[in-house]
């Protein structure tokens, strides 16, 4: 039997070990990742099984992770770092974005940088200001980086391992409202590429696209719609830099109506840059302009209103239907 | 300059070795010198301050874009280069020209990076463990700290064998220690006892704002508080600057711990050719630290143990030599391809990075080849 039953957080924990297990250079660094496993456990376990040179906790200072993982990386380790939550990579933000991000560039290629920086993001667990943010356009807007969310814990298990493989650096978005939820883990299949979107659920009429938490609402959205008697296609982008476009595209010559959406706000998001490239590239094919569904350009607001922040399945078909009024 | 108590100086002003009790410590570090070995001193600084009215020429000429000098601030650099042992790593800031000559950088891939056809480009491993340029004033203390920590995890230190134990040395300045990420840089490396170096060059500007907007108290304390000891030299004299350098990263190596050093010196030149140092600060302040002057201070030394006139004109004549080929070898740097762009963002393929590069040719192609 090569496939188990297991929550996202669980399939983490199993890619990290399997990674840690498998090259000696991989070292885990964070804060509260040691003993106590992270604040969501995703470490729980490695340290035991590791010792504390391979698995550490570091003190409490997010750019220092950052920076000195660089460091570690110059020196040949492969570090993966956990940030704990969204809200607080940013004093992280230049060590990520003009160091990690350009330093391959700057050796022009004398050196690599393969840092995984690990980030639980997202909302939908009722959690106070800064723990549930969804900041991966930054990232993905910063050239050098390659940046992906799993939605699933298959795909959970498989990224984490190829993004630890990867020799450049890569943010990893996990998305913490998925952390619980349980699903199939295939340990012997072939991974998919790590940079590739996915079809998810085949429709004709609509396609929904999103990555991470939103997934699992698009797919709700859909299967509602089934039962209204609409056809909707959805595809789990996995990957939010490079984005893998070709099926989105060939879904979009199928239904010639999409609908992008995602937990950030609107504006200058990875939504805004789907729904620009898909006009570029498929313009005859669309009978509707591409719509939007993403969070408010707002700050995210106190936790009784993230329900009313985020988008849901009704919003998702509120923008399904003014598609086919087209 | 206020010497305040505890400052480590062996080479007055005069010439003369006349330490005090806290630095007599540090006389067996430079009686073990060779003769070579302090001429050696000597053509390095000439050399680098040389490489600086060079570099100067060429960007008042427009040949570069930008020059940081480092005029002024030779001793600290070059004392605390030549302490360090080869299989040490250092990390600089973006003054620390003195340092890579020392290291056998070629120089002139500094020039490449001030003349605009790259953000770096040279292999630290070609050339001793001398890493890249640094702009982000104080990112680089937390490279060097992740570097130390991977020397310990590799089990390169501590092990007993100064001649193969490794250390790591990072440069900054006195603006730098306002940042965060130097404090972030001493905790880790307080955390985790790296076999490391803070070399603190105090110049007493950052551009424009005096060290005493940075810190109302020395610098050298600064660290202490994190649990990384501080000490205090006279930066302008190459002898404090290599023997308590030897000390500490030879005590770092030896698993002591990370601690640093408070080199007090000074920026002669302009903060950089953009600079307008008249606005700021005064000519007689300007004129009392051209008293303290590390070369002729370390000429005077040299002079004093019988060095002649023929080696003094030696040196001159072969930084003249090194000048006049760096301003060949600048000149005739030619702009990069424009693929240069694309290439290395990435140390593996990414599609938008081929795709663009691809689009850039044919645009350039459109034109005929006449572009």
């Amino acid at each position: 039997m090569t496939t188990s039953e297991l929550p996202l957080v669980k399939a983490l924990n199993a890619g990290l070990k399997k990674a840690l297990a498998d090259d000696a250079k991989v070292l885990l660094m964070g804060e509260d990742i040691g003993p106590l496993g992270g604040v969501f456990r995703v470490t729980e376990g490695l340290q035991a099984e590791f010792g504390d040179r391979r698995v550490f906790d570091t003190p409490l200072a997010e750019s220092g992770i950052v920076g000195t993982a660089i460091g570690l990386a110059m020196r040949g380790y492969r570090p993966v770092c956990e940030i704990q939550f969204d809200g607080f990579i940013f004093p992280a933000f230049d060590q990520i974005t003009s160091q990690l991000a350009k330093m391959t560039s700057r050796h022009e290629g004398l050196i690599s940088m393969p840092v995984v920086i690990r980030v639980p993001y997202g909302g939908h667990i009722g959690a106070v200001e800064h723990h549930m943010e969804s900041p991966e356009a930054y990232f993905a807007h910063t050239p050098g980086l390659r940046v992906v969310s799993p939605s699933t814990p298959n795909d959970a298990y498989w990224m984490i391992q190829e993004a630890i493989a990867s020799n450049d650096p890569v943010m990893f978005f996990e998305p913490k409202s998925r952390y619980w939820h349980k699903g199939p883990v295939d340990f012997e299949a072939s991974a998919s590429p790590l940079h590739s979107s996915r079809v998810v659920r085949t429709g004709t009429e609509v396609t929904l696209v999103g990555h991470g938490a939103m997934v699992n609402v698009l797919l709700q959205a859909a299967e509602l719609a089934a039962s209204e008697g609409t056809s909707v296609e959805v595809i789990d982008l996995r990957s939010l830099s490079p984005i893998d476009y070709a099926p989105i595209i060939a879904s979009v010559q199928k239904t010639g109506r999409v609908v992008v959406a995602s937990e950030a706000p609107g504006f200058t998001s990875i939504s805004s840059e789907i729904a620009a490239t898909i006009t570029e590239r498929a313009f005859y094919s669309l009978e509707a302009p591409v719509l939007r569904v993403t969070a408010f350009d707002t700050p995210f607001p106190p936790a009784k209103l993230e329900t009313v922040y985020l988008p849901d399945a009704d919003r998702i078909l509120e923008a399904v239907d003014r598609a086919l009024a087209y | 300059m206020q010497h305040s108590s505890g400052m480590i100086q062996l080479l007055s002003i005069d010439g003369t070795v006349n330490p005090d009790e806290a630095s007599a410590e540090y006389l067996p570090y430079i009686e073990a010198l060779s003769d070579d070995d302090l001429g050696q001193f000597h053509r390095d600084m000439v050399t680098s301050r040389r490489f600086d009215l060079e570099a100067t020429n060429l960007q008042r000429q427009g040949q570069l874009a930008l020059w940081p000098p480092a005029h002024g601030q030779e001793a600290a650099q070059v004392g605390s280069a030549r302490a360090s042992r080869p299989q040490d790593h250092l990390f600089p800031s973006y003054r620390e020209h003195a340092v890579a000559l020392v290291r056998g950088l070629d120089v002139f891939e500094i020039v490449r990076v001030m003349r605009g056809v790259t953000n770096g480009g040279w292999d630290p491993s070609a050339y001793n463990n001398f890493h890249l340029y640094t702009l982000v004033l104080g990112s680089q203390a937390l490279h060097a700290t992740g570097y130390a920590m991977g020397v310990s995890l590799d089990g390169a230190t501590a092990t007993g064998d100064p001649e193969t134990d490794e250390a790591v040395m990072v440069y900054f300045g006195d603006g730098s220690t306002s940042q965060g990420d130097v404090s972030e840089a001493f905790v880790f490396a307080a955390s985790y006892q790296t076999p490391e170096v803070f070399f603190l060059q105090n110049n007493q500007w950052a551009i424009s704002v005096p060290v005493s907007v940075q810190s109302r108290i020395p610098l050298y304390l600064r660290s202490e508080g994190f649990g990384v000891p501080g000490i205090q030299i006279d930066g302008n004299d190459v002898l404090a600057s290599y023997a308590v350098t030897r000390k500490n990263l030879d005590e770092a190596r030896a698993g002591g711990g990370p601690r640093m050093i408070e080199a007090m010196t000074y920026r002669v030149g302009a903060h950089t050719t953009s600079d307008d140092p008249t606005k700021y600060r005064t000519n007689d302040e300007v004129a009392s630290w051209i008293l303290r002057d590390p070369i002729s201070r370390f000429e005077k030394y040299l002079r004093l143990r019988g060095e002649g006139d023929a080696f003094f004109a030696g040196v001159a004549s072969d930084a003249e030599d090194f000048a006049a080929d760096l301003r060949t070898r600048t000149i005739g740097i030619p702009i990069p391809p424009t693929n240069m762009i694309f290439d290395n963002v990435y140390s593996e393929p990414h599609p938008v990075m081929d795709e663009q590069k691809r689009w850039l040719d044919a645009y350039e192609a459109s034109f005929g080849g006449d572009a």
